[in-house]
C-alpha cells in the first residue's frame, strides 16, 4: 500500500471521526489534525520506511495530535473555568474512537452534513472532493475547471454556513432519511459525473466508494441507493475502454469491449435488482439504460430498451444530454429519418453534441450535411479529446 | 410559453374495440414513443391514465361510468407546454391514438381560474 492510496482511504476517516468528536464548528482543526498526520507520515516513513501496520500507526500518530489539540484546548478553557481541570488524558484516550463501527457512522453522518440542503449542490460536490475524498484544493480546482482561490472561497463559505446553521454531525431522523438521503444521492451522483466526463477514474471509484458505505448500512440501503451504485458499476466497466493511450476520448462504438470490466458489470447486475422495488427513479431508469450499454450486441432489442428508458426518464427529469442520447436511441431503434426529424424539433443550437448528433444522423444520408454539422459541433466542443474525437468521426466521411 | 392539456378519448368500452395484449404493447411503446419526445423538447409537464371505471355525478343522480351515452371516454391526459395553439395542436396531431378509429384528441388551453393577473 502507497501512501497517496492511504490518504485516499484514511484522510477522511480521520477527519470524520475528530469532527464528529470536536463538532462540525471545528472541522478545520479535524482537516489540520488530518493532514498533518499524513505530513508526520511522509517525514517518518520517508526516513525510516513503512511501518508493518500503516493504518494503526496513522491512527495512532492521528489520536496524540488530537490528544494534544484537546489538552491545549482544555488548557485555555480551564483558565476559564477551574471546574474542568480534572479532566484526564484518560478520558481522552476513549474519547477519539477510532473503532471501525464509529469510523463508519462517523463517515455516514460526516455525509449527510456535507450534503445538507443548506449549501449549494456545488459546495457539496467541493466539500465532498475534499473531506470525504481528501482531494488537494488544486486537484478540485482542476476538476471544477476553475482556480484554487474560487475553490478556497467556495469551500470557506459553505463551512461558514453549515457552522452559522449549527448542523451536526448525525444521522437525520428516520422520517427524514428518505428526503436527505436524495441530496446525498445528488451529490454522488455528481461527483461521479465529475469523474466521468474529465476521464478522472479515482474520483469516480471515490463516488462508488460512499454509495457503497449507503448499501452497507441498513438504514440507508434503500431501492433508489442500490439504483446509483448499479449505475455507477455500468459505467464504471468500460473506464479503461473510454480513453487511449495519450488520454483521449474514445466513444462508445469504437471502444475494445474486450476491455470493459466484467466484474463490475456483473455487480452492477446485483445492485439492479436489489433496487427493484418501490418508486421507480431517476437512478433506476438511468441504471437500466447503463445496463443495457453493457451488452456486446447491437440488438434491436438492445435499442427498444434503451429508448424506452430515456422517454421515461426525460418525463421526470429533462436535460438536453438525455434528450439528445434519447434521439441517438431513436434512429437505432426506429430508423434515422425519424430520428433526425425528432432531433430538429430539439432546438438545442448552443450545444455541441447538438451537432455530433445530426452529423451522426446524416451520415449516410447526406454525408455533406453530416460534415456540416461535424464541423459545428468540433467548433462548439470545449474539450480537446471531445474535438478530438469528432474529427475522427468526420473523417471518416 | 402556456400550458395545455392533451386529453385522449378511446372505446373503451365495446368489446371488439379492445386490443389484444400483443397490440396493447404495440400501443405502449408508440405511445411512450410519443411522450417521450414531447419530453426530450422540454415540454412535457405530466399526465396519466384514468381507469375504465367511474361514477358520473347529476345533481342528484350518480350513474356508473362517464360511458354511459357515449362511446368514446377519456382514457388518459398529458399537460404540456406550448408557444401557441398551434404548437400544442402540431403535437397533439401526433398522439398515436389518432390512428385507431373514431378516436379523439381534444386540445385545450389551461387558465386558471384563480389567476391574480
Amino acid at each position: 500500500m502507497e501512501l497517496p492510496h492511504l490518504f485516499r482511504t484514511e484522510y477522511r476517516k480521520i477527519v470524520s471521526v475528530l469532527c464528529k468528536r470536536f463538532g462540525f464548528e471545528q472541522v478545520e482543526i479535524a482537516e489540520d489534525i488530518a493532514s498533518d498526520t499524513f505530513l508526520t507520515a511522509t517525514q517518518a516513513w520517508g526516513l525510516k520506511g513503512m511501518p508493518e501496520n500503516p493504518t494503526a500507526w496513522l491512527y495512532s500518530v492521528a489520536k496524540n495530535k488530537a490528544k494534544n489539540y484537546l489538552q491545549r484546548s482544555t488548557f485555555f478553557e480551564d483558565k476559564i473555568s477551574a471546574e474542568l481541570k480534572n479532566s484526564s488524558a484518560e478520558i481522552m484516550e476513549t474519547d477519539i474512537d477510532l473503532s471501525p463501527q464509529n469510523i463508519n457512522d462517523s463517515q455516514l453522518q460526516m455525509m449527510f452534513t456535507i450534503c445538507h440542503p443548506a449549501i449549494s449542490g456545488e459546495s457539496q460536490v467541493g466539500l465532498s472532493l475534499r473531506i470525504l475524498c481528501g482531494f488537494g484544493i488544486e486537484e478540485i480546482a482542476d476538476a471544477f475547471l476553475t482556480n484554487k482561490e474560487t475553490i478556497n472561497k467556495r469551500l470557506f463559505r459553505a463551512k461558514e454556513k453549515l457552522r452559522e446553521e449549527g448542523i451536526k454531525i448525525e444521522f437525520p431522523a428516520p422520517a427524514e432519511i428518505e428526503q436527505r438521503l436524495e441530496t446525498v444521492l445528488t451529490t454522488i451522483y455528481l461527483l461521479f459525473n465529475e469523474g466521468y466526463t474529465k476521464l478522472r477514474k479515482e474520483i469516480c471509484l471515490e463516488a462508488i466508494r460512499l454509495c457503497i458505505m449507503l448499501v452497507e448500512n441498513s438504514d440507508t440501503n434503500t431501492p433508489p441507493v442500490n439504483a446509483l451504485l448499479a449505475l455507477m458499476c455500468f459505467h464504471a466497466s468500460r473506464f479503461e475502454a473510454r480513453s487511449g493511450k495519450n488520454g483521449e476520448l474514445i466513444l462508445y462504438e469504437e471502444q475494445d469491449t474486450s476491455l470493459w470490466n466484467a466484474d463490475l458489470i456483473s455487480k452492477g447486475g446485483y445492485f439492479l435488482r436489489n433496487s427493484a422495488s418501490g418508486k421507480v427513479t431517476r437512478y433506476h431508469l438511468e441504471a437500466g439504460i447503463a445496463y443495457w450499454h453493457t451488452q456486446k450486441e447491437d440488438t434491436k432489442e438492445k435499442w427498444e430498451k434503451i429508448l424506452q428508458n430515456y422517454n421515461r426518464l426525460l418525463q421526470i427529469a429533462y436535460s438536453p444530454v438525455a434528450a439528445l442520447n434519447r434521439t441517438y436511441a431513436l434512429s437505432k431503434a426506429n430508423g434515422k429519418q425519424e430520428a433526425i426529424l425528432a432531433a430538429e424539433k430539439l432546438e438545442l443550437t448552443d450545444h455541441h453534441l447538438y451537432y455530433a448528433l445530426l452529423g451522426e444522423l446524416y451520415t449516410g444520408i447526406n454525408n455533406t450535411t453530416a460534415k456540416a454539422h461535424f464541423t459545428q459541433a468540433i467548433s462548439l466542443a470545449k474539450n480537446k479529446a471531445e474535438q478530438e474525437a469528432l474529427l475522427r468521426k468526420m473523417n471518416l466521411l | 410559453m402556456d400550458e395545455y392539456i392533451i386529453l385522449m378519448r378511446l372505446d373503451l368500452l365495446t368489446k371488439e374495440a379492445q386490443p389484444s395484449p400483443e397490440q396493447m404493447q404495440v400501443y405502449m411503446k408508440q405511445y411512450q414513443d410519443w411522450v417521450g419526445g414531447i419530453a426530450a423538447q422540454n415540454k412535457f409537464k405530466g399526465g396519466t391514465g384514468l381507469s375504465t371505471e367511474g361514477k358520473v355525478l347529476k345533481n342528484d343522480l350518480v350513474t356508473d361510468g362517464p360511458y354511459v351515452d357515449i362511446k368514446e371516454s377519456i382514457a388518459g391526459f398529458i399537460t404540456i407546454t406550448a408557444k401557441d395553439f398551434d404548437e400544442a395542436v402540431k403535437i397533439a396531431r401526433e398522439c398515436p391514438i389518432l390512428k385507431g378509429e373514431g378516436n379523439t384528441v381534444e386540445v385545450r388551453k389551461i387558465v386558471s381560474v384563480h389567476n391574480q393577473q
